[in-house]
């Protein structure tokens, strides 16, 4: 077991990642933030929770997206849905999905799709906690990226959350 | 996580865990109906074929939008102007259907058992839509969804089943249903329609007089008189079935609480229900009707998965 960001590591991460997004979207008039279920909704909320320190409140427009219907694999498994919390048009709107891990892109790819089936955005973005990179099966690509790391398919990367886990921290397993 | 069962054949054989899985996954796709675009990809590559035997225009079309709403490919079967006329067997229709390859079966039949029949001889999923006076489980389903979806709970809560409970498939679904996910459960109704030993078989408290039911239960899921099952005088007169067991909005008016009222439909109105009832704010009937494609999509949903090994 390898520790990719201890738990200030994350921290500083997670701050920086809030203030790249802000940094593009300055005013967040026009932005909504979307989560994706089940597990990249903890780096959601804490990014969210970093904007939130910097913007008046009630800015910031936060859902959450649930891609088990989208999935490609439902030949091989089922899965059970989490729940999708959407409670604004994304119509016209630059879109910035959050993730913990990106590997091969699948999720992101149902993400896309899941996401259109709420209007049509602007512009889609996409914010990654851990970039798995050159584990991609499908062309896809972070514009927010916390961490970087160079892993082998048969390794994990495991994102610990407090509220979770009651610690923080990203290892490789 | 996945169903216990492989085909969806009645309530009587799913776990209170399968029932709590479809309900909860039923809830998500109601969300997904109320997006702009009502429909997800999770069924694209499955095909089912709807083998309809009986007379059904809400199920039939229930199903058939949930089915849509989920991208399967779909084809409509009635036995109405089919080969069943000419005298084909019902396995033998169904293999027909089956070499061009259908990976699931939404069967309706006057017959009951009709679907567990075809359950061990075809290798598609198959989903009960209501065989004779057995069962009727996504009705069933719905009808829960939707006393949950209104008063947030199904455990502890009163349901009284009011009406023709001899000949209802719902009234047996709903029985089988409730009682696993620990609701009280009353069948009212005159004791000719009401089967002589449903007390002791099914552990449900039996009542025949309609406003004594009415002051217990915290629902009243009232069944349509079927009158093209009434070949035996069960009651004398639709007028006097009205008079004693018609739920009208002076009756509801008349107990000191609010009751919430369901229906299967379709309603014979002036029957078992005025109209003052069923269009009434303590009516829940359309948002039964609306409530089942969401199930559906569920029940469709769960039985699709793991397909891969099945063929």
């Amino acid at each position: 077991m390898k520790t990719v960001l201890n738990e200030q590591q994350l921290a500083i991460t997670i701050k920086r990642l809030g203030h790249q997004i802000l940094e593009n979207h300055i005013n967040l008039e026009n932005t909504v933030l979307i989560g994706i279920q089940p597990r990249g909704i903890f780096v959601s909320d804490q990014i969210v929770r970093e904007i939130r320190e910097l913007v008046p409140a009630g800015v910031v427009k936060y859902g959450k997206l649930d891609i088990t219907f989208y999935r490609d694999d439902i030949r091989n498994s089922l899965h059970a849905p989490n729940h999708t919390d959407i409670p604004f048009s994304i119509e016209g709107r630059n879109v910035v999905i959050i993730d913990d891990v990106l590997y091969t892109g699948r999720t992101i790819r149902a993400a896309l799709d899941a996401l259109l089936g709420f209007g049509r955005p602007a512009k889609v973005e996409l914010c990654i906690l851990i970039d798995r990179r050159f584990s991609r099966q499908l062309p896809i690509q972070a514009d927010y990226v916390g961490k970087s790391i160079d892993s082998i398919v048969s390794q994990k990367v495991k994102v610990f959350w407090k509220e979770r886990d009651g610690k923080e921290e990203v290892v490789l397993l | 996580m996945q169903l216990s069962v492989k085909h969806l054949l009645g309530i009587r054989d799913l776990t209170r865990q399968d029932i709590q899985l479809i309900l909860d996954t039923a809830t998500e796709f109601k969300e997904v109906l109320q997006r702009p675009i009502k429909k997800v990809p999770s069924l694209r590559d499955v095909t089912i074929v709807n083998l309809f035997y009986e007379n059904s225009t809400r199920t039939r079309i229930s199903f058939e939008l949930a089915e849509k709403r989920l991208s399967a490919d779909t084809i409509n079967f009635t036995a109405s102007g089919s080969s069943v006329s000419k005298g084909e067997t019902l396995l033998d229709t169904v293999n027909n259907i089956l070499s061009m390859k259908v990976d699931m079966v939404v069967m309706r039949h006057s017959a009951s058992g009709a679907p567990h029949f075809l359950a061990r001889h075809i290798p598609a999923a198959i989903i009960n839509a209501g065989d004779g006076i057995n069962e009727h489980p996504t009705q069933g389903l719905l009808d829960a969804f939707s006393m949950r979806e209104k008063l947030g709970k199904l455990e502890g809560l009163k349901v009284a089943i009011i009406g023709d409970i001899m000949h209802s498939r719902v009234a047996m679904s709903n029985i089988y249903l409730l009682k696993k996910m620990g609701a009280e459960v009353m069948v009212a109704g005159p004791p000719t329609l009401i089967p002589k030993y449903i007390k002791e078989a099914f552990d449900v408290r039996v009542e025949y007089n309609l406003k004594k039911a009415l002051e217990w239960c915290d629902v009243a899921n009232v069944l349509r008189i079927q009158l093209e099952r009434q070949n035996q005088v069960l009651f004398s007169s639709l007028r006097e079935y009205s008079l004693a067991y018609g739920i009208n909005k002076r009756l509801l008016d008349s107990l000191n609480k609010e009751v919430v009222v369901m229906h299967p439909g379709p309603i014979n109105r002036g029957v078992e229900l005025d109209s003052d009832v069923a269009d009434s704010k303590q009516s829940i009937i359309l948002q039964q009707v609306e409530n089942g494609v969401a199930v559906r999509m569920a029940a469709l949903y769960l039985l699709s998965g793991g397909r891969g090994s099945m063929n």
